[in-house]
């Protein structure tokens, strides 16, 4: 679905995205972990064309989509969330999300925008009412109104950047499973950022592992925890210490 | 019929019937004054509201004013043909000057200044060819050989001229309120708030800035035309330049920007405060206006940024309703 080749993102001196490839298949949830400051965003940013790629290829069901302008790629099936949410303040919860239904989907109709809207706040549990203002929102439910706008631009591949600070513990398995719901219910593909490892693991197919840039390491949750780059990334070089914290993430990871 | 329509109709029937029952010049005249003003502040506004601050307007309406009048006077181009002419000119310098800052993300207060350039563009040229028009000593359309008014658009009657402007009056409030209930309303919010997550939202973002500037483009250069057809005498001080920019900027916060009427009050005000300083203290009141509006400017900002009409709209809404 996705084929990521070669991809580099400069930023003066700086090389915050470091030849990184990578696929997504159809239906699958991908994990893309990271240290701050690894690149995760920087990659992030380059799918959904916020910024454009200094060199590589990124193709999206066979086309080319790097370096498109950002509602384009919204139009054409992708969607995305923002690691801290940015909802519009002078418009109602619902209309927040009829609006991303509105443009998203390549300006169908109002009434197709006010149904995409129903069904994404609706999936994500938020009220459908049409005044509710977005000020009364918590944590927690900005992430999901964040969500539902993503949602309701009809994505066949979500990019959620769910970094989930700020949520108590049983909040993050709400999130996750939600994540799981979204790919379960809606058939729709999922990368998801994020810098705790712990919940992630349990709820993605597989796992990218990104630091300084690049790709350290890649593949199933179980196999990725206990790789000695990546303990060595999140944990330092530290062999005893490291050991315990890989089996710590099996465990959370329920392998 | 809901009530709040009845209002409007109501309104509307008594400011048409107005003109047949009063017809005092100096009034009426005053009244057309207001309409095309309002019109025109109308039209800033539908861009401002969304925080797109443009003190290029005065360009407009001096492209809107002159173009229509050069056409004229030059070629005799009748005002029905070049008014929409002076239009197209305005809203291509208009896509012209506001494509490369949408493009490349100029907003808030650059914006406003490369706005500002344009405005003291269009007056430099106006001033620098005045061979053709006049330069600061202002213009005059040619009066149209008497019998052919209709098509030079030039009206001796007070009357008719007040049902003109009362048209397109009414015609501006139409178009706010279609912007306010379009879809463009959501998404020019979300642009105004911030730019990056309306484009996640799938927002074309440059698209719906230059569309919504285009439309007030158009307006102002409409608004430039009549007043010049209706003044018969247009002067870069008095149709273009920064002074009627920021004289837009002023009755559009004094009235309300965020509601649709809130332009025509801010005209009301400006206009009468002119006309009474200039009746009451004459020419020693050169100049006072603006330093009116300034010191005024500055206190609606802090204290009442809704305008006045905002104000006591929100005032109304927010009473609790006695039982």
């Amino acid at each position: 679905m996705l084929t990521v080749e070669g991809l580099v993102k400069r930023f003066g001196g700086f090389t915050a995205v470091n030849n990184v490839s990578f696929r997504v298949e159809q239906g699958e949830i991908l994990g893309l972990i990271g240290p701050n400051g690894s690149g995760k965003s920087t990659i992030f940013n380059m799918l959904s064309g916020t910024l454009i790629p200094t060199a590589g290829s990124i193709l999206f069901n066979g086309a080319e989509i790097a370096g498109h302008a950002p509602h384009r790629i919204i139009n054409s099936g992708i969607g995305r969330t923002f690691q801290i949410p940015r909802p519009f303040h002078r418009l109602s919860i619902f209309e927040n999300v009829a609006l991303a239904g509105y443009y998203g989907q390549g300006r169908h109709s109002r009434a197709k925008a006010d149904e995409a809207a129903e069904r994404a706040l609706h999936m994500v549990g938020l009220p459908t009412n049409r005044h509710a203002g977005v000020d009364g929102l918590g944590a927690a439910g900005l992430k999901k109104l964040e969500l539902a706008k993503a949602l309701a631009t009809g994505p066949k591949l979500l990019l959620a950047d769910e970094s989930l600070g700020g949520l108590d513990e049983h909040e993050m398995d709400q999130a996750a499973d939600m994540l799981r719901k979204i790919r379960d219910e809606l058939g729709i593909t999922i990368i998801w950022v994020e810098h705790i490892m712990g919940v992630l693991m349990r709820v993605v197919d597989r796992v990218m592992v990104l630091d300084h840039g690049e790709k350290i390491s890649e593949g199933l949750p179980s196999a990725v925890a206990s790789d000695p780059r990546v303990i060595e990334v999140y944990l330092g070089a530290d062999a005893d210490s490291s050991q315990a914290a890989a089996a710590e993430a099996r465990r959370k990871a329920g392998v | 019929m809901n009530p709040r329509n009845a209002a409007w109709a109501i309104g509307l029937v008594a400011l048409i019937a107005l003109p047949f029952v009063y017809r005092e010049p100096y009034h009426l005249h005053i009244l057309v004054l207001i309409l095309i003003w309002s019109f025109a502040y109308t039209a800033w506004s539908i861009m401002g509201r969304f925080g797109l601050v443009s003190l290029g307007h005065g360009g407009f309406m001096g492209v809107g004013a002159y173009v229509t009048a050069l056409l004229w006077n030059h070629l005799g181009v009748s005002p029905w043909i070049g008014i929409p002419i002076s239009m197209v000119a305005a809203g291509m310098l208009a896509l012209v000057v506001a494509y490369p800052c949408f493009r490349f993300r100029i907003t808030g207060h650059y914006f406003v200044l490369v706005t500002l350039a344009l405005s003291g563009i269009v007056l430099q040229v106006i001033t620098a060819t005045r061979d053709h028009t006049g330069g600061s000593l202002g213009y005059t359309p040619n009066r149209a050989p008497s019998g052919h008014g209709l098509m030079a658009l030039q009206f001796d009657s007070k009357t008719t001229w007040y049902l003109i402007a009362l048209g397109v009056w009414v015609f501006g409030l139409l178009i706010w309120r279609w912007v306010d209930r379009s879809m463009s309303r959501y998404a020019m919010e979300a642009i105004s708030e911030d730019e990056d997550a309306a484009a996640a939202a799938g927002v074309n973002v440059t698209a719906e800035k230059l569309k919504i500037t285009l439309i007030s483009a158009l307006m102002t250069a409409l608004a430039g035309a009549l007043y010049c057809q209706y003044q018969m005498f247009i002067s870069p001080d008095t149709v273009s330049g920064i002074a009627v920019s920021l004289q837009m900027v002023f009755a559009v916060i004094v009235g309300g920007l965020y509601v649709s009427l809130g332009p025509t009050v801010g005209a009301v005000i400006t206009i009468l405060l002119a006309e009474v300083l200039r009746i009451k203290f004459g020419t020693n009141a050169v100049g006072w206006d603006n330093l009116v509006y300034g010191v005024m400017l500055v206190v609606f900002i802090i204290f009442l940024p809704k305008g006045i009409l905002g104000s006591i709209l929100d005032r109304l809404k927010t009473q609790p309703k006695k039982a």
